[in-house]
């Protein structure tokens, strides 16, 4: 079981890194998505499947047989942090859309290297366009 | 009692956040609760230092669970230290930030953000449980991904991308990682994992995952090569904002990596030659990038790329000495770097840009500033007897100790480009005439508490360097906590028990 896991880890992290190294903004927000399961599923596979059943104790009863909590409380954090964080992305994705008309990452990298704007501090977008 | 303590770095910016959520609507409340709250979070690193001092080390298990099933937090004289920097820059930001010309609801979503961004770094310098770390780097990265885009703007939001998407990387390398350690050792815990590696029983697997884990505090501390991030995103956000990112962010890798390389190879072996030779090629390619740049922000960033490198040198060398010059150095460093910063945003209000070449005059017209600018730069290129003087002094003292004489070389070259690289600022928007003078001081001195921030941190960096003796003192003490690790190690042992 243990081996399909690590496999699938392996191709969807491949996806991922590949996606990632595209020229569209898009299909690099989305690679690190892909990347960020491989992760996940990684992250669940090295604390082994091992176990049927949920590790919940009763009394002094000894489960025999019990699933590792850990590795998939690890995984949940991460799946909830990752999702927060890929949402967040889309959002500046999106802004940068309708900014520069398109995706291209050389674009993003262009806009980076302009001059610093004069009277910086007073460079703010208008109210609810952010 | 010790809990609470143990806790309140944590706590005290989260409870601020909640409450600034709760009066969101008020500003001038949200403002003042988060100014206070930050105040708390100075007194609390304050009383923390001061009990590290006295040597004691806060620690326990969260929830009561022992270790290394449930979390452990320490507190030792290095986070300690960090803790209350912490206080001090996040501190200094929002009152820099006050009242500073922008829309109110700006304002006070820089307030909120902040402090959720200084609960994830506190947290980062008191956790002793590598998945927690991970959790973390997650809270800073969430607080620093907003700052950074707001406002936006095509510029600014380009450059939240570039750090976005590279951050989120090296956080997810870290997970991986995380998962790695283990799958292969079988704990979470940074003090069992140090009993694993000091007794030489780590794996081929572990050392795997603590490898893929070092490399992703390398790309959060910006070492060469991997900092390629840092200055391709400093320079766009807000000027408070990015002078909090310049001091405290970067830092947080640093202090990850001091954290784990003192526990797992107490004494000098391999990893510490890597980190030798990425330290020397840190220091001297972030000034020589620095000399390329015409922007102050620009050629301020990559000043912290090349600082860096100094702090991994002294973990590098490992002597008891070089390690204290590493943690001299974090200190002086924080408060110079962000001080600069601050000064720089001053400069480009007054001159009405952050261009070079459109700056000028303000030694005429502002020697305050003058002075306030040539403090924390004099002392970021080593010149005594200010802060930076002693943290350079310590280091190149260490390296000709231990007879690495290619460390010292680039040290000390490093420290000449330095003080060109503040000579060239100097020279530009200091002492050459305004190429528009009429443009000069034509928005105003800006606000009180921004000039405050800045005598301050002045102030704090000539007090380090007069009074470097205790400063020092706790410095080594630290190092030696730092490859000792007391508390690490006894958590274990009683949750052996």
């Amino acid at each position: 079981m243990e081996w399909i896991a690590a496999i699938t880890a392996g191709i969807m992290a491949a996806l991922g890194v590949w996606m990632m190294l595209d020229r569209h903004l898009m299909r690099v927000v989305l690679g690190i998505a892909v990347l960020g399961n491989a992760i996940n599923l990684g992250v669940l596979t090295a604390g082994r499947f091992a176990g049927e059943r949920a590790a919940f104790v009763f009394g002094n009863e000894a489960v025999t047989d019990a699933a590792n909590p850990l590795p998939q409380a690890l995984v949940l954090t991460a799946i909830v942090i990752g999702f927060a964080l890929f949402v967040f992305a889309l959002a500046v994705l999106k802004r940068t859309h309708e900014l520069h008309g398109d995706k291209d990452t050389d674009k993003v990298s262009a806009a980076t290297e302009q001059p610093a704007p004069d009277h910086n501090e007073d460079h703010h977008e208008p109210e609810g366009r952010a | 009692m010790m809990n609470i303590l143990l806790v309140l770095p944590v706590v005290i910016p989260l409870t601020t956040l909640l409450l600034g959520l709760l009066f969101k609507r008020r500003h001038a409340w949200v403002s003042f609760i988060s100014l206070s709250g930050s105040l708390a979070l100075l007194a609390a690193g304050a009383w923390l230092v001061m009990l590290a001092a006295q040597g004691m080390v806060l620690s326990g298990q969260m929830a009561n669970w022992a270790a290394p099933y449930g979390i452990s937090l320490v507190i030792d004289r290095l986070s300690a230290v960090m803790v209350a920097i912490t206080g001090v820059i996040g501190l200094a930001t929002l009152v820099y930030a006050h009242r500073q010309p922008m829309p109110a609801d700006f304002l006070r979503d820089v307030h909120l953000f902040v402090q959720g961004l200084l609960a994830g770094i506190c947290g980062a310098f008191i956790t002793a449980d590598v998945f927690n770390l991970y959790v973390w780097f997650e809270v800073l990265l969430i607080g620093s991904f907003a700052l950074i885009a707001l406002g936006g703007g095509e510029r600014r939001l380009a450059g939240a991308m570039t750090y976005l998407v590279l951050n989120m990387l090296a956080t997810l390398m870290f997970l991986l990682a995380a998962g790695l350690v283990y799958g292969s050792t079988g704990t979470l815990n940074m003090g069992e994992l140090a009993l694993i590696f000091r007794a030489e029983q780590a794996s081929s697997g572990a050392w795997l995952g603590v490898m893929l884990m070092l490399l992703s505090f390398a790309v959060k501390a910006a070492l060469f090569p991997l900092f390629g991030w840092l200055p391709a995103s400093y320079h766009v956000a807000w000027t408070p904002v990015s002078a909090l990112f310049a001091g405290l962010l970067t830092k947080v890798g640093v202090y990850a990596l001091i954290r784990m390389v003192t526990l797992l190879w107490p004494e000098p072996g391999m990893v510490h030659t890597v980190l030798l030779w990425v330290a020397c090629a840190t220091m001297i390619i972030g000034v020589l990038g620095a000399a390329a740049q015409t922007e102050v922000r620009r050629i301020l960033s990559f000043h912290i790329v090349s600082q860096v490198g100094y702090m991994v040198l002294g973990l590098a060398l490992a002597t008891p000495l070089a390690l204290a010059g590493a943690v001299f150095y974090l200190i002086h460093h924080i408060v110079v770097k962000a001080n600069l910063f601050f000064v720089g945003g001053v400069a480009a209000r007054l001159t009405g840009s952050e261009r070079l070449a459109a700056m000028g005059g303000l030694y005429a017209s502002k020697p305050l500033l003058a002075v306030l600018f040539a403090i924390p730069a004099l002392s970021l290129a080593g010149i005594p007897p200010l802060s930076g003087f002693w943290a350079k002094f310590v280091l190149v003292k260490a390296s000709l100790d231990a007879g690495v004489w290619v460390a010292t070389f680039f040290a000390l070259l490093t420290g000449i480009f330095t003080l060109l690289s503040m000579s060239k600022i100097w020279n530009e928007s200091f002492l050459k005439a305004h190429p528009q003078p009429e443009q000069l001081g034509v928005a105003g001195d800006g606000p009180r508490g921004a000039w405050l921030t800045m005598i301050v941190l002045a102030a704090i960096t000539v007090l380090i360097g007069f009074g470097a003796g205790p400063v020092m003192e706790y410095a080594v003490a630290s190092a030696e906590q730092l490859v000792e690790a007391p508390a690490y190690l006894q958590l274990i042992e009683r949750g052996a028990e």
